[in-house]
């Protein structure tokens, strides 16, 4: 009889695949159903976005980071009008800054729901999904309230906002906290404590705290390994410094510290902490005018600048060149899942199947940041 | 019975028999099916705080009616490298080992496909044929994610076989019969004389074999989901991770016909379940033919709980499937052979030991 021989199987997953998160492939090397290798192949969501800044006005960029983490686009507007404020020293209205604020934190909210309902699916639990959409959908609901957009919004503007809160937008947002507050608690009940979730997730990709810091990852994915790195407490941008909040980080109550389940948990508290943020926020708003500092003409000096927010998937840092006319020279962004997703095949090495897409799912990575 | 009476009628038994085990098909497993689907997908919008299909009919009653037409105009895809003659068999294999159960099923004291000593036996015998479909589908399709679910498929329905049937063996231990028929007509007059409930046993025994049915009951209906590929053990078809497992490859009507063969195989499994444990067809308090003396009520009152009993159990199943998550597939072995399989055993020699008394 001849001898039989044996060999690894190649499975390609995505780009077209219930649970990659977008338009991933992963090349997944299998021994059965345990993993050997995983290499991720990017690039399906490329849009050129940092070769096109270069032909744009500087206003003209706001609408293209909307596109990078359509997830988080408040967030990474955030980030570039900073950036852009800080190269141009100008000095933005109170209000403006505690509006941000409030827009960022539900940003982050809405994009750790969707980070955890996906998870879920992942899993394989679908109904904590359309749990955690429920909730996103009434943050929707006031982003629509106040710009019209329910996904890019192109609200945060160089020197101000474009439009300033509706009357109605305090009041609707209060009740929304209220009731988020007993639907985190529903979320407990139903996915985090569940004993299959824990099964699943628990002791699955730990990440020990080392590898994460020099693999530069950042957001949940750092924090769930224990390390206690927040930019909004560690390097407080715009007024984050005047708010009283916790940085989360995974405590390894069950499992280990760095696994699937404690990455999961850091994103559940943040979105306690920053309702914190965003009800401290409400008290302290003042009254003001949002366009008033608007300028004109945007056309910073000739100079450069490194800026970097925390987004909800982690540190967002824009590199802007100047070259002292009304386009910008070079945009350079430092994307926190494209740095994340580097991790993926060191955790994944020797779990099974199933366990990639679990870590896939953990790691929450957004395409069109990676892809920008 | 009503197989007899058509045999008298008829003059020929063979072909009343056929009549009797093709009428399920007809009146009740297609209809079923199709409302079924509507079902689960109602009940999981109403967990999910979602509407549910509502456009097509009244409340959306005609969805699925809907969805099956659009699935026959389908192209009935083969891909190229498939084995064609296995690919095109399989839907049909899985479908049969469903739809043969249906023949031993006593959906009332009168009515009963085939009336044999054997029914439980045999019903498990035959939807256990469904494993070879599922192979033979995820082998012909020629692709990874179909061979991928087809193996965990047939590793985990030849697993949980076992402690299946552990738990049947025990049960029958006591009742001492394994003709479906005549076991649901011992579980007689009042619910306290179900199975579940220690069945007509006098005195210290029935009182002693509450407990030990309740986790037969249990360890059946757990290792029946596994069976039935259904959450949290649905990891042939795992969605996240498989696609959608040994039938990836499948359009039109012969994925329709493995979707009809899964629900089917929910109801085949939620009656054997009644059957056994919650009384059959027997009325929970007695029948309201017998207390107005109309006795052709009767029956029609027996099927009327047979299918309320056995339908409740498939909304249980629906009700688990949109609450938890998935089990990994070496979780899935553990809790077969780590925890099912020797509670099942304790459970055999408790039962044993209790029947002796």
């Amino acid at each position: 009889m001849a001898e039989l021989k044996t060999d690894h199987l190649v499975l390609n997953m995505g780009p077209q695949h219930p649970s990659t998160h977008g338009v991933l492939r992963l090349e997944v090397v299998l021994d059965g159903e345990v993993v050997i290798d995983v290499i991720p192949h990017i690039g399906y969501l490329h849009r050129c976005f940092e070769k096109h800044c270069e032909a744009m006005t500087y206003p003209m960029v706001i609408p293209y980071t909307d596109r990078m983490d359509y997830l988080a686009s408040m967030y990474m507007n955030f980030g570039y009008v900073e950036a852009v404020e800080k190269l141009m020293n100008i000095e933005i209205p109170e209000r403006v800054k505690y509006i941000r604020v409030i827009m960022g934190e539900l940003q982050r909210i809405a994009s750790h729901l969707v980070a955890i309902g996906t998870f879920g699916i992942d899993i394989g639990a679908f109904t904590p999904f359309l749990y955690c959409f429920r909730d996103r959908e009434r943050i929707l609901d006031l982003f629509e309230m106040t710009c019209g957009a329910r996904l890019l919004y192109n609200y945060m503007w160089i020197g101000g906002l474009s439009h300033d809160l509706p009357p109605m937008f305090i009041p609707e947002l209060k009740s929304f906290l209220k009731d988020f507050r007993k639907n985190i608690k529903e979320l407990n009940d139903l996915l985090s404590y569940n004993k299959i979730f824990i099964e699943r997730t628990a002791n699955i990709g730990i990440l020990p705290a080392d590898t994460a810091i020099n693999y530069g990852c950042t957001g949940p994915v750092l924090r769930g390994s224990g390390v206690n790195w927040d930019l909004r407490k560690n390097d407080p941008y715009s007024i984050y410094d005047r708010f009283d909040f916790e940085v989360c980080v995974g405590k390894g109550e069950i499992g280990t510290v760095g696994d699937c389940w404690n990455r999961y948990m850091v994103r559940v508290r943040e979105m306690e902490q920053s309702c914190l943020i965003i009800e401290q926020a409400i008290e302290q708003l003042p009254e003001g005018d949002v366009t008033s500092a608007i300028p004109k003409r945007v056309k910073p000096p000739v100079g450069e600048i490194y800026f970097r927010v925390e987004s909800p998937k982690g540190e967002l840092g824009y590199h802007i060149i100047s070259d002292g006319t009304v386009n910008p020279f070079r945009v350079k962004v430092r994307a926190p899942s494209f740095v994340n997703l580097q991790i993926l095949p060191v955790i994944s090495k020797g779990y099974l199947v199933a366990d990639i897409i679990a870590n896939l799912g953990s790691l929450d990575i957004v395409l069109g940041e990676i892809d920008r | 019975m009503i197989s007899d009476q058509l045999a008298e009628i008829l003059g020929n038994k063979i072909i009343a028999y056929l009549i009797t085990a093709a009428i399920p098909l007809f009146l009740f497993l297609v209809p079923y099916a199709l409302y079924a689907v509507y079902a689960e997908r109602k009940v999981s919008a109403f967990m999910q705080d979602r509407i549910g299909p509502n456009r097509v009919g009244p409340k959306g009653l005609l969805q699925t009616i809907a969805d099956i037409l659009k699935l026959i105009q389908k192209e009935d895809i083969i891909p190229k490298s498939a084995d064609k003659p296995i690919f095109v068999m399989a839907p049909y294999v899985v479908f049969m080992g469903t739809f043969a159960a249906f023949a031993a099923i006593p959906f009332s004291s009168v009515f009963i496909g085939s009336n044999i000593n054997l029914g439980v036996f045999y019903i498990m015998a035959v939807s256990s044929f469904s494993v070879i479909g599922i192979l033979m589908a995820g082998w012909a399709g020629n692709n990874k994610y179909s061979l991928y679910g087809a193996m965990r498929s047939v590793a985990q329905i030849v697993s949980y076989e076992v402690p299946a049937l552990l738990a049947i063996v025990s049960a029958v231990m006591v009742i001492g019969t394994l003709n479906l028929n005549e076991i649901s007509e011992m579980q007689t007059a009042r619910f306290w004389n179900w199975w579940i409930f220690g069945g007509p046993l006098q005195g210290i025994q029935k009182f002693l074999l509450i407990v030990p049915m309740l986790v037969a009951f249990v360890i059946f209906f757990v290792a029946s989901l596994a069976e039935v590929n259904r959450t949290p053990f649905d990891i042939p078809e795992a969605e996240s991770e498989l696609v959608a497992g040994f039938h990836t490859e499948y359009t039109g009507m012969k994925f329709a016909i493995f979707f009809l063969a899964e629900y089917g195989n929910m109801f085949v499994v939620s009656a054997i379940s009644t059957a056994i444990f919650f009384g059959g067809w027997q009325s929970p308090f007695g029948y309201l033919g017998n207390s107005f003396s109309i006795p052709l009520l009767v029956p029609i009152e027996q099927v009327f709980w047979f299918l309320f009993k056995s339908l409740s159990l498939v909304l249980v199943q629906m009700w688990l499937r949109w609450t938890l998550p998935r089990l990994r597939v070496d979780q899935l072995m553990a809790v077969c052979w780590k925890y099912l399989t020797p509670y099942a055993f304790v459970n055999l020699v408790l039962i044993g030991i209790i029947s002796l008394i």
